[in-house]
């Protein structure tokens, strides 16, 4: 678990009819730790019973110690982490944040950065934008959203040639071919966004021989809802529902079952769990475990993955 | 109270010298009566007043000294202090980090004064002042790693993390325990640790990774290693092999108690928040046979370790030649007394 802060919400601006945007401070104004472009806190909603964790790429100046910013895209079928933002969050509410985690860093080697962001995928690449500013490197970003409704972005992005704008609704496509051709030797891509985005970038980059290296990628993921289900603790015995709106992390959390967590959408590790047994089928979300780790069904990753079947046996 | 810093030398007449106060605050490397790998890792700082784990970045008595010795052997080999050129900005880091914590812990020695990016550092034992803007090399006299870490003991390296690996890619490396930067420089983890024994098949280094690699700011972590160094040298490097390794030849019982000297690292692990990059600084503690033994659990648990450690371990530390003579001169002081937990000598 993260080291956390207290801290007040001071702004809550709507940027579009979906997505708002949180700014944090410290209730004494105290600065705030500095980070890193791509870096994410994980804020803590306590909704009713139950106390949900969300992780936020933090948009504001990686060098402004005043504040933390967000943008939260408002999910009407998610588990309800979002909704809460957008009823709940006023300013003057209190909330835990926890220090700032990186695990969608540029790498300062690249003698350029293109920037592909989906959607509220942008959200990261707006810190980004600050320290490549800040360094004088090299870049371009590519910025695709079905609509300005989505477009979050559009208020928060400096105007400049060097940042592209496609909105589908009004005819704009991104042409992936074209972006991922004639760049210089020793360019570094990264891509956020829907998986359907991130795929699509990886897949283009692979036919025209891009090194593995140099691609980056971050999915916006938050556990998806899904059917109830059950799990049980080999160690004690105990017996844990899964709710439709919770992921099993949650679960295990409102049970009070101690487990390590980083950044609650299936990239860092930290919560890999060992399963004793499984009759049934994993519904493995994450990034984290390899194919032939899932296929396995050996090691699920509770802040993402779900189950449907007979029995889940958790070694825990 | 007021830190005096010691007149010695870590080459030559070796007049290092450590005194009652240095010597019992020593981070003794072993909290039980034998020794095996361990990711033996806890925070930092924190630990007992006084002592080497209270504050971030520890200033001793030798601090001087070690400096002046930093600089000959820079002096003499640039290429222990390198940087690629994707870790300035981990540079920066690094000297926000001494400086903010050094001016905060110990300000009778430091002082930082910040208005912006324009700050003014003064460093009083070492007779330094220097204004500059943060973030702009031009404004020091060489990078900020470089410029930093001639200030501050023990070694330091800057780990970037990329590909779900650390790769050593900036270090200043003077004080080591025979291994090289230039020869490790672009290294990752596993690369730069393929020559010790063991810890590989133990999974060591596996766990080791994993951890640092969820390591957060503002989350800061230690432990101790150690290896045995025959005379107070700082500069055990291989590039410096001929004029240290015949030392070893030197030892004979009648000054194995003086001259054989137990080298500790006090290691610390640091998330850097404007790269994301990982500090490493290794900070190295000298302390004779003789000094160790005026601590009476010390004694008797350096012996009982040094008796028993596995044989390819005496090997890779570099004092099997001499182990028969360490035992010996440290058996006079363990009388088999048992020896009381945890590594603090006893009151």
């Amino acid at each position: 678990m993260s080291k956390q802060m207290m801290l007040e919400v001071t702004e809550v601006e709507p940027l579009t009819p979906l997505v708002t945007r949180f700014r944090f401070e410290h209730p004494e104004k105290a600065p705030l730790p500095i980070f890193s472009g791509g870096a994410h806190v994980v804020v803590e909603m306590p909704d009713g019973e139950m106390l949900r964790r969300n992780a936020y790429s933090l948009i504001s100046d990686p060098n402004d110690a005043s504040g933390y910013e967000i943008a939260v895209r408002r999910e009407e079928t998610g588990r309800g982490g979002s909704r809460y933002m957008h009823s709940e969050v006023t300013p003057g509410t209190r909330m835990r944040i926890s220090v700032p985690t990186n695990l969608f860093a540029l790498d300062p080697r690249a003698r350029k950065h293109v920037l592909i962001a989906g959607g509220i995928g942008i959200t990261p690449f707006l810190s980004h934008l600050r320290q490549l500013d800040l360094l004088q490197q090299p870049f371009e970003l590519h910025y695709a959203a079905r609509s300005r409704d989505e477009a979050a972005g559009l208020k928060l992005l400096p105007k400049s040639a060097r940042i592209h704008v496609q909105i589908s609704d009004e005819g704009n496509r991104m042409d992936l071919g074209e972006i991922l051709t004639g760049q210089p030797i020793g360019t570094h891509v990264y891509v956020c966004g829907p998986e359907g985005l991130i795929s699509a970038v990886l897949d283009v980059a692979a036919r025209h021989g891009w090194p593995k290296g140099a691609l980056h990628s971050e999915a916006f993921a938050s556990p998806p809802p899904g059917k109830p289900f059950t799990v049980t603790l080999a160690k004690s015995g105990r017996t844990i529902e899964v709710s439709a709106s919770q992921s099993l992390l949650e679960a295990l959390e409102a049970a009070k079952v101690e487990i390590d967590w980083s950044c609650r959408g299936g990239a860092c590790g930290r919560c890999e769990t060992k399963v004793a047994a499984c009759d049934g089928q994993i519904e493995h979300n994450d990034h984290w475990l390899s194919r032939d780790e899932r296929a396995e069904q050996k090691k699920i990753m509770p802040c993402m993955s779900r189950f449907t079947g007979a029995a889940l046996v958790l070694d825990l | 109270m007021t830190l005096q810093f010691n007149d010695e030398t870590f080459r030559g007449d070796y007049s290092y010298f450590n005194t009652e106060h240095a010597i019992k605050r020593l981070p003794f490397p072993f909290d039980r009566d034998e020794y095996m790998y361990s990711v033996n890792i806890e925070a930092h700082p924190g630990g007992p007043k006084g002592s080497p784990f209270e504050f971030r970045f520890d200033v001793d008595e030798h601090y001087v000294s070690e400096m002046k010795d930093r600089a000959i052997t820079l002096d003499d080999d640039p290429l222990r202090c390198q940087s690629l050129p994707h870790m300035e900005l981990a540079g920066w880091d690094l000297l926000e980090i001494i400086m903010v914590s050094k001016a905060e812990d110990y300000p009778n020695l430091f002082t930082l004064h910040r208005d912006g990016n324009r700050w003014h550092w003064i460093n009083r034992p070492l007779g330094i002042e220097q204004r500059f803007t943060f973030l702009d090399p031009t404004t020091l006299p060489c990078g900020p790693m470089e410029y930093i870490t001639r200030q501050t003991q023990g070694d330091f390296a800057l780990l970037h993390e990329r590909d779900g690996n650390l790769w050593m890619d900036a270090g200043m490396v003077t004080s080591q325990a025979d291994w090289s930067l230039d020869f490790d420089i672009g290294m990752n983890f596993f690369e730069w640790h393929a020559p010790v024994p063991k810890a590989k098949q133990m999974g060591v280094f596996d766990k080791a990774l994993k951890f640092l690699l969820a390591m957060q700011q503002g989350q800061s972590y230690r432990r101790l290693n150690w290896t045995m160094t025959v005379n107070p040298r700082l500069d055990t490097s291989p590039e410096n092999y001929h004029k240290w390794g015949p030392e070893k030849r030197t030892i004979t019982p009648e000054n194995v108690g003086r001259k054989q000297h137990l080298r500790i690292e006090l290691q610390s692990f640091w998330r850097l928040p404007r790269s994301n990059a990982i500090a490493f600084p290794i900070r190295c503690y000298l302390a004779c046979l003789e000094d160790i033994c005026t601590q009476p659990k010390w004694g008797r648990r350096l012996h009982r370790v040094l008796r028993d450690i596995d044989p390819t371990l005496a090997e890779y530390k570099g004092f099997a030649v001499n182990q028969d003579m360490i035992v010996n001169y440290l058996s006079q002081f363990d009388d088999g007394a048992p020896t009381s937990p945890g590594i603090f000598p006893d009151a």
